[in-house]
């Protein structure tokens, strides 16, 4: 019973979010162009020297289609137009009486837009992307429990994605506007999450050390999952990490939300 | 001109009302770039050549492009978010004002926090420039700027068809970025390696291939053809099409009444 609001404010968010075909034609032609033009630069890297490669040629191609596949899921800078907005124009105290925990209300919300906007976006991206000729195109993982772990990690990134998210909208209650100070943040944590070049291309030092922040435990191991680039005792440690971080963000948002509110302010009448 | 100043000082003034919001702003704005160079340093590090491209070449590629575009979006922006004015109606108030309408969107919006990633170009360039080993001479000089100007002018262009469309879908169209941010990310390695389609659309379609790769190869030295140096103005005619085809809009624009 208390699950059943939750899910409406879901399925709510996700038809409205099923409204914007045309944008979402239009977001998927620019990530194909997008792809294409990181999958290229890779070839020229992979001529001038195959032996430096980190993952294989295949695994980095695989980790770009699935990348703008899911990019609406996992880049750091979709944020909710509307939970800011409630935050900066006071409306925030609507929500406040609605007989709701306003943490889970902002994080169902935010992860069904995202939801929304993958549906769409994400199956015409791979089945194109699988039909592509060879040395181009998206291949099916190695085997059935791959596919199954990939599954299982895609959802827990999602989930700490999400969470992270929630983790800016509570700085906005602290700070009001600071849209600067915001996506600097969201600019930092997609590069650290490997959304400008995979973790495996960072040097090895910085790479150990990114692997066991919380930005990795969101699209990082799902991508490399899917190829096998994580596998065996590291998918069992990345799994690990990744529960771990999202039992962290969820429960420190949550008490830092709480501690916002204790001194909310509402802004203007 | 006396007037676009005017405008200048005055966003100027803006932009200094909230000092610490426009420094933070400014700085994020320069850790887009910065966080794409990185990527560019982490390849390097690993690989010590890209298409026969060293690491201060792409660096000093990467510096043009990017001052070329954070120059267009400083000057440009009022294009950039041409459909939010269609959207609101704004548009109309410039109808009716005596002066050409592009030289009131040009001055509707410049959000100079956006200067940032040309912050970051500039710092860029005099360490490419300083440490790329380039044989100077006045032909050399020349080409480096107008491959500056004309990226400029191209991503202008750009603009000015992504405000076209706008008279006609009254949304902006996403697709467009490819062309502008995509050129500002992408842009950063030279063109010719993305292979022979990209370079061919890039030569002809958009000549962006005409403000960077070509010249580029002139430039650090690959050839000795100064007639290099004119392609980035030959790149230029590319304005003309997009100026006619603002203006097509400007004669279908319908208001939106909101």
């Amino acid at each position: 019973m208390k699950l059943k609001k939750y899910i409406s404010f879901f399925r709510l968010r996700c038809v409205t979010g099923l409204q914007y075909r045309a944008a979402a034609l239009a977001g998927i032609s620019t990530q194909f162009a997008w792809g294409f033009l990181i999958i290229f630069a890779y070839h020229a890297f992979y001529r001038s020297d195959p032996t430096a490669f980190p993952m294989t040629l295949q695994a980095t191609v695989n980790y770009t289609w699935i990348q703008q596949a899911f990019l609406a899921m996992f880049a750091s800078w979709v944020l909710d137009g509307d939970i800011l907005e409630e935050i900066t124009s006071g409306s925030i105290s609507y929500s406040l009486c609605r007989p709701v925990d306003l943490y889970a209300m902002w994080y169902t919300k935010s992860l069904s837009g995202r939801i929304s906007k993958v549906a769409l976006r994400a199956v015409p991206i791979l089945v194109v992307a699988a039909l592509l000729p060879a040395g181009y195109n998206l291949t099916a993982p190695t085997d059935l429990p791959t596919f199954f772990l990939f599954l299982l990690t895609m959802v827990l990134g999602a989930l700490n994605s999400t969470a992270f998210t929630l983790l800016i909208y509570v700085l906005t209650m602290y700070t009001l506007s600071s849209t600067g100070l915001r996506s600097l943040l969201l600019t930092l944590a997609d590069f650290l999450c490997g959304g400008v070049v995979p973790l495996p291309f960072f040097p090895p030092a910085l790479r150990r050390i990114c692997e066991l922040t919380p930005f990795a435990a969101t699209s990082n191991v799902p991508y490399r999952v899917y190829s096998g680039d994580i596998a065996g005792t590291n998918a069992a440690f990345a799994v690990g990490l990744q529960i771990f971080w999202l039992l962290v963000l969820v429960l420190g948002g949550h008490t830092l939300m709480k501690n916002a509110l204790k001194r909310v302010v509402i802004q203007g009448g | 001109m006396k007037l676009y100043f005017e405008f200048l000082s005055i966003h100027i003034k803006k932009a200094m009302q909230y000092k610490a919001s426009f420094l933070l702003s400014a700085l994020a704005q320069l850790f887009i770039p910065l966080t794409c160079f990185w990527g560019v340093q982490f390849m390097f590090m690993r690989f010590k050549q890209v298409d026969g491209f060293t690491y201060t070449e792409v660096s000093l590629c990467y510096a043009i492009v990017l001052l070329s575009f954070s120059l267009a979006e400083l000057f440009f922006r009022g294009f950039d978010t041409f459909d939010r004015m269609i959207g609101n109606g704004e548009f109309d108030r410039v109808l009716v004002r005596p002066r050409n309408e592009v030289f009131l969107v040009l001055c509707s919006r410049m959000d100079l926090e956006r200067f940032g990633k040309g912050i970051m170009a500039i710092f860029l360039l005099i360490w490419a420039l300083q440490n790329c080993p380039i044989d100077w001479c006045a032909a050399r000089v020349m080409t480096l700027i107008f491959m500056i100007l004309g990226g400029v002018v191209l991503f202008a262009g750009v603009y000015l068809i992504f405000a076209g469309l706008c008279f006609f879908t009254l949304e902006g169209l996403e697709f467009i970025n490819i062309l502008t941010d995509g050129m500002r990310e992408h842009g950063r390695y030279p063109l010719s390696i993305y292979g022979k389609g990209v370079l061919t659309f890039c030569t002809y379609i958009v000549p962006y291939a005409l403000v960077q790769y070509y010249p580029l190869m002139y430039l650090i030295g690959r050839h000795n053809d100064a007639r290099a140096m004119l392609l980035p103005v030959i790149a230029c005619v590319f304005i003309i099409p997009c100026y006619l085809f603002w203006k097509f809009g400007v004669r279908h624009y319908r208001s939106t009444g909101s």
